[in-house]
């Protein structure tokens, strides 16, 4: 695929602006890696092929054929509906991350294709509150599910997410019971539903939505589970064995359909979308 | 072993005690002053749980001597039979399962079960299930299915369990699959919130119809100590993560997240547990048979509007 359309935003935005940031430090390899190299390479390091997190409009450009992407997040707003305050009022929390971010919360995506197959896809954003689930993140995908159900879409769910919101507490947890049973919606039309799980994807999400799809695949080396290292090893009192809650663990223990580096994830997703979505599998199979 | 809050209601308890002892045993009268006691105590005691913090209502719900599900199905239910195992791996001592009778029909049961004394809490594991505990909860799905039998669930979890061995079997993805298949239930499915609703480990049983709380617990999506640890980062800072998290009985029926609140005897259900199980019992018929009239399709799409409305947003 054109690799350079990828980032092409960033590119034509200020040149040279942030000379530190020219290089970056590769946490597996520790090898030094010039930015725009690390880019070219779908944020892989040349060296060790560790996956850095992709950005969500870089991941729809990745997954989705130029040209027919149509955004259809952004709408559904947060609300403070406990009025939540911790060591910051999470009304604070919310503003900074928008601002960061430029996104009202922690998902972005729309509709389009992959390789021809009518496609919605959604992507959860770890930049904002660590991609965590509340009550925005929820209604996305519910509606992203009936919309696609009502098109006759395939759905796509990039994950990439601590867990659930506490800020939202139990209105986050009902989001889990919300999404999952909104995939009913696809599985009554025979439409696939693909979920692909990047680093990290843990608690209330993977516990929901992201382990519920007809194919699963993850990025190499994610970190996927139900609670987190730190917990776990708090319970337990032991060290965790090597390579746990890893993909590639997760893939040996029979969670995952395979482990798929990001260069080969566009087709291998085509691929699976073709075989199972309606039209993909008619024109093929007859 | 009472909680803090209980001590002034326990000594005055023991006061009308020892005064009604010593009159026996001298042959006096002091009804005067024992009914002066005892309207103090009455007094004292709606005082207390009329003004209970959050936190105070978080360790209620923890309290030893509450109705667990072992009690209420023998208590509440009749013709009790536990069914074991999941049929895969291992039957779980923290979920408790069978069939039942209840006014008259069959139903079936299954709930979180924690133990009263230690050595029973190492046995069920302090009630946080691992995977084998949906994989058998899902068993009972299917079995309530196939006869058409209402579907009862017991929540009472501090959560699932997050260990080494839960996390290689799946214990995400059976908490996925457990909300899925009782989603899918095409017979009428309530939950009760005994005693502590933690998280994914509570939902995976929770999909219900209607959704009902004991007064005195709680449910969230996260425990107030570990909530603390993580966002003020400090384990002792509970008591502040119990109010922000709104996780008591009143605050979750005004977000709607259960929709009634099964009312304790005073001093709590750990005190009454009798009481506290006829109050449950009269709540149970009456939900079930509200929903009687429905249909397998209705029930479905019951369950599915019933939580697809969850939640606090604002459209643009």
């Amino acid at each position: 695929m054109a690799l350079d359309r990828l980032f092409r935003r960033r590119r034509t935005r200020g040149g040279g602006r942030d000379v530190p940031e020219l290089w970056l430090k590769c946490p597996a390899c520790e090898a030094q890696i010039y930015k725009k190299d690390l880019e070219a390479n779908l944020m892989v390091c040349p060296e060790c092929g560790h996956h850095f997190r992709l950005g969500v409009e870089e991941r729809v450009r990745l997954l989705l054929d130029e040209g027919t992407f149509e955004v259809t997040t952004g709408r559904v707003q947060p609300e403070d509906p406990l009025r939540f305050e911790d060591t910051e009022p999470y009304r604070e929390r919310l503003a900074r991350y928008r601002e960061k971010t430029g996104r009202p919360d922690a998902i972005y995506g729309g509709t389009g294709a992959v390789e021809g197959v009518p496609t919605l896809l959604l992507a959860m954003d770890y930049a904002f509150a660590g991609g965590s689930m509340g009550s925005v993140v929820g209604e996305e995908i519910a509606r992203g599910a009936e919309q696609a159900a009502a098109e006759g879409r395939a759905l796509v769910i990039v994950a990439a997410s601590g867990g659930a919101r506490m800020q939202e507490a139990a209105l986050s947890l009902m989001q889990m019971a919300k999404t999952t049973m909104a995939l009913d919606r696809l599985w009554e039309r025979r439409l696939p539903y693909v979920s692909i799980l990047t680093d990290p994807t843990t608690g209330g999400v993977t516990a929901s939505f992201a382990a519920l799809a007809d194919v699963i695949l993850a990025e190499p080396g994610a970190l996927i589970g139900f609670a987190g290292p730190r917990v776990i090893k708090q319970t337990i009192r032991q060290d965790l064995p090597e390579g746990f809650q890893r993909s590639e663990f997760l893939l040996q223990h029979g969670m995952l359909d395979q482990v798929v580096p990001r260069e080969r994830l566009r087709s291998t997703l085509a691929q699976v979308l073709r075989l199972l979505h309606p039209e993909g599998a008619k024109t093929r199979g007859a | 072993m009472a909680l803090e809050f209980e001590q002034p209601i326990l000594e005055l308890e023991a006061r009308i005690r020892e005064l009604r002892e010593y009159a026996e045993e001298k042959d006096v009268d002091l009804s005067d002053e024992i009914g002066l006691l005892q309207q103090k105590l009455e007094r004292l005691q709606k005082e207390t749980f009329a003004n209970l913090s959050r936190w105070q209502r978080v360790q209620l719900a923890r309290a030893p001597g509450r109705p667990t599900t072992l009690d209420i199905v023998e208590n509440v239910f009749e013709d009790f039979i536990e069914l074991h195992g999941d049929r895969a791996f291992a039957d779980d001592p923290a979920v408790v399962a069978g069939l039942a009778r209840f006014r008259g029909s069959s139903v079936v049961v299954v709930g979180h079960q924690k133990g009263k004394t230690t050595k029973e809490n190492i046995h069920r594991n302090f009630g946080m299930p691992h995977p084998e505990g949906y994989r058998k909860a899902m068993r009972m799905m299917d079995l309530a299915d196939r006869f058409g039998f209402p579907f009862v669930s017991l929540i009472d979890t501090p959560g699932a369990y997050p260990g080494v061995s839960a996390e290689e079997r799946g214990q995400a993805w059976v908490i996925a699959q457990s909300i899925q298949r009782m989603g899918r239930l095409k017979v009428p499915a309530v939950a009760v919130i005994l005693g502590e609703g933690g998280s994914g480990g509570a939902l995976a049983i929770g999909v219900g119809n209607r959704v009902l709380i004991m007064e005195n617990a709680w449910y969230s999506v996260i425990s107030p100590e570990s909530c603390a640890a993580i966002l003020w980062r400090d384990a002792a800072q509970a008591e502040a993560a119990a109010e922000a998290l709104k996780l008591t009985a009143h605050d979750l029926r005004e977000l709607g997240v259960v929709d009634r609140i099964v009312p304790e005897p005073g001093g709590g259900a750990h005190r009454h547990p009798e009481r506290a199980m006829q109050a449950l019992a009269e709540a149970l018929a009456e939900e079930l048979e509200a929903l009687e009239p429905l249909g397998p399709e209705e029930l479905v799409e019951d369950r599915y509007r019933r939580f697809r409305r969850m939640g606090a947003v604002r459209i643009e």
